[in-house]
């Protein structure tokens, strides 16, 4: 095969190549060359080699403490979330209209929480939620229920999940409707010949047909939840105490609190990781369910 | 297994007080005999799967009753009538093994696991699936996918009536005719009503013993192929069926005789004198006009091609101003554009208004 050899095709992507170099290259490489190092500011620093990621995976130093534990509550919101948000959604795209003027009305209603700013979302929360002006927090009080999410702990984890579920509900209510139209009305004819129920229904094809959609769900839920910094930061700042400090939050701490730039870097790095290998094992959960459905030849 | 009556079934998507023209099904009532097979054939948006849709109770008529067994059972939902319907696009559910989807209109049912079990092996003896019960469904080729949409439909011992809606639709050629026999034989196995949809005639005249030709929201003929083929009820019929399809012209026509482009053609019986008001055709097949050299006698046409289906030759000429196909015998090779027309008398049919005279013989 001849190919054409036109060097000059590197000065079109040199452009490209020096925006990715400054926005993403550099500051990463920034950041790994960090890793490595210690800072008493005054920039100067002194060589640590892998000192802080040993002391990341350790428990019983403070940087290993606070990574662990904060990484802890990060799963254990993501699982939460993802437990009420994935079944909810699949409940709101089921009831949701299939024609007529109330699909669009339903359509926007669900997106109005998606567009709302992260921190506009925090802040509504925090006044909703206080006990002396918000409306929930005054109505749940007079209502006899001791509600303050700046003081208890499961009041601040409750507001928090809530107010994710509020947010990000919707997005997964909108891929699950997508998923549902795309069934064919032959489906659900034959299901009646068949006398199936409702739920068999479900079972038989609404599910499986939504599998899809529901693997991506899944994915952006974890990713985003994985990665929630501004609404619990916006509306509880970490606390009480750190009960709702987030890996991002305790990053943030470390790298702009205390200037910590080495273990900040150690813990930035690793907090990328892993969502980088979440990401690839949900891709490669993907793609391997997508080849699974090819009909085989010859199997007649 | 029952006989459908169907007593002036109607049905508009626009509501039951839309004009009458612009129903999906103009009134009709027909019956349905137990064990026939039947298709319903017609282009496509005449109607076909509307009428197939308000048997299976998919779609609720506006008008009208359907009959099973001389019973109402117009306000039946689906589940009630005991149908079976095979979609254009196999349905299958994706999670299950074939065993499974076969099994499913049962469980649903809460029939015994035992006699379940029974009935789906003999189910998928009967149509070929028994090496493939327990593999995933949506692992198979679309042939035994519809196959599979079949099952789930003979499985019920108690099934009415198997409504198919274009079902080979997504089948590869070769393999349309083995699932097309395969059908046939379950039907003289089974002595199941069978009602076939198609646009394809080939599909409808090798099915049926019955075929009811659709246009336009309405039932235009129902008969056996042959008759369809010798006697159309309407120029529709005429046209659609065969291939290709009957010629129709603008006659006069009065006692034995029909006159076309200044020419007089023989009639096989006594028409009479037909209303002044209509708009009288003739229609003949040609299979039954014959080209040859050019006469007096004869209708002279204008030849613009000549076609070669193998087994035979068709001619396609022009009279006047209309377009005509005629058969080229054996042995023949026009010489020039223009030839004769020989009609056989007994195949040339009168129409009024587009529908069938009856003459006197």
């Amino acid at each position: 095969m001849d190919k054409t050899v036109n060097q000059k095709a590197w000065f079109l992507v040199l452009p490209v190549f020096a925006v990715v170099a400054f926005s993403a290259i550099l500051p990463l490489m920034t950041v790994v060359n960090y890793s490595m190092q210690d800072t008493f500011g005054n920039n100067q620093f002194f060589w640590n080699g892998v000192g802080w990621f040993k002391e990341l995976l350790d428990p019983s130093t403070d940087l290993g403490g606070r990574f662990l534990a904060s990484l802890g509550r990060n799963l254990f919101f993501s699982a939460v979330i993802l437990a009420i948000e994935v079944p909810l959604g699949i409940v709101v795209a089921l009831s949701m209209p299939r024609e007529g003027w109330s699909v669009a009305a339903c359509l926007v209603i669900l997106a109005l929480p998606l567009l709302i700013p992260w921190n506009v979302v925090g802040t509504i929360w925090q006044i909703f939620g206080r006990p002396d002006i918000g409306l929930m927090g005054y109505v749940l009080n007079a209502m006899g229920i001791d509600y303050n999410y700046v003081s208890n702990d499961i009041d601040a984890w409750v507001t928090v999940i809530v107010m994710d579920v509020w947010h990000w509900t919707s997005l997964v209510a909108l891929l699950c409707y997508a998923g549902l139209k795309s069934i064919p009305d032959a489906y659900y004819q034959a299901a009646q010949i068949d006398g199936a129920s409702r739920w068999a229904v479900f079972r038989a094809i609404q599910l499986p047909k939504m599998n899809r959609v529901l693997l991506i769900a899944v994915l952006l839920r974890f990713m985003d939840s994985f990665m929630i910094y501004t609404e619990p930061f916006v509306v509880t700042g970490g606390g009480p105490g750190n009960s709702t400090t987030f890996i991002s939050i305790e990053l943030v701490k470390i790298a702009l609190g205390q200037f910590d730039l080495g273990k900040a870097a150690a813990l930035s790095l690793v907090y990328n990781l892993i969502i980088l290998i979440v990401c690839w094992v949900f891709y490669t959960v993907m793609t391997n369910a997508g080849t699974e459905r090819k009909p085989q030849e010859g199997a007649a | 297994m029952a006989r459908i009556d169907l007593v002036d079934l109607a049905h508009s998507y626009g509501g039951p007080h839309a004009p009458q023209d612009s129903y999906a099904l103009k009134p009709v009532t027909m019956t349905w005999r137990q064990g026939g097979a039947y298709a319903l054939l017609g282009p496509s948006g005449c109607g076909k799967t509307t009428l197939l849709n308000l048997i299976s109770g998919i779609v609720t008529p506006s008008h009208g009753q359907i009959l099973f067994d001389g019973k109402d059972i117009t306000p039946l939902s689906t589940q009630k009538r005991n149908i079976a319907q095979v979609f254009q696009f196999p349905v299958i559910y994706d999670t299950m093994t074939v065993g499974q989807n076969l099994a499913f209109p049962l469980r649903n049912r809460g029939v015994p696991k035992a006699e379940v079990d029974a009935r789906v092996k003999q189910i998928a003896d009967l149509l070929d699936l028994t090496p493939n019960l327990n593999r995933k469904a949506t692992r198979l080729t679309a042939d035994a996918k519809q196959k599979i949409s079949l099952g789930r439909g003979l499985v019920r011992s108690d099934v009415a009536a198997v409504l198919f809606d274009e079902p080979l639709t997504v089948i590869d050629p070769e393999l349309k005719w083995q699932l097309r026999s395969k059908l046939k034989a379950l039907h003289r196995e089974l002595d199941l009503t069978m009602i076939y949809v198609t646009h394809d005639q080939t599909e409808a005249l090798t099915f049926a013993d019955t075929v009811v030709v659709m246009h336009d929201g309405r039932v235009v003929q129902s008969g056996t192929p042959a008759e369809l083929f010798d006697k159309p009820a309407h120029t529709f019929v005429g046209y659609f069926i065969g291939s290709p399809g009957m010629n129709i012209v603008p006659a006069q026509v009065s006692g034995h005789e029909a006159r076309v482009d200044g020419h007089t053609i023989g009639l096989h019986r006594n028409y009479g004198v037909l209303p002044k008001d209509k708009k009288i055709e003739i229609g003949v097949r040609p299979e039954f006009v014959d080209i040859a050299a050019p006469a007096s006698g004869l209708l002279s046409a204008t030849i613009e091609r000549i076609d070669d289906l193998g087994r035979i030759q068709f001619a396609r000429v022009r009279v006047g101003n209309a377009k005509f196909a005629a058969r080229v015998p054996p042995g023949f090779s026009p010489s020039g554009d223009t030839a004769g027309l020989v009609f056989n008398p007994a195949h040339v049919h009168v129409y009024a208004d587009s529908h069938l005279v009856e003459g006197v013989a």
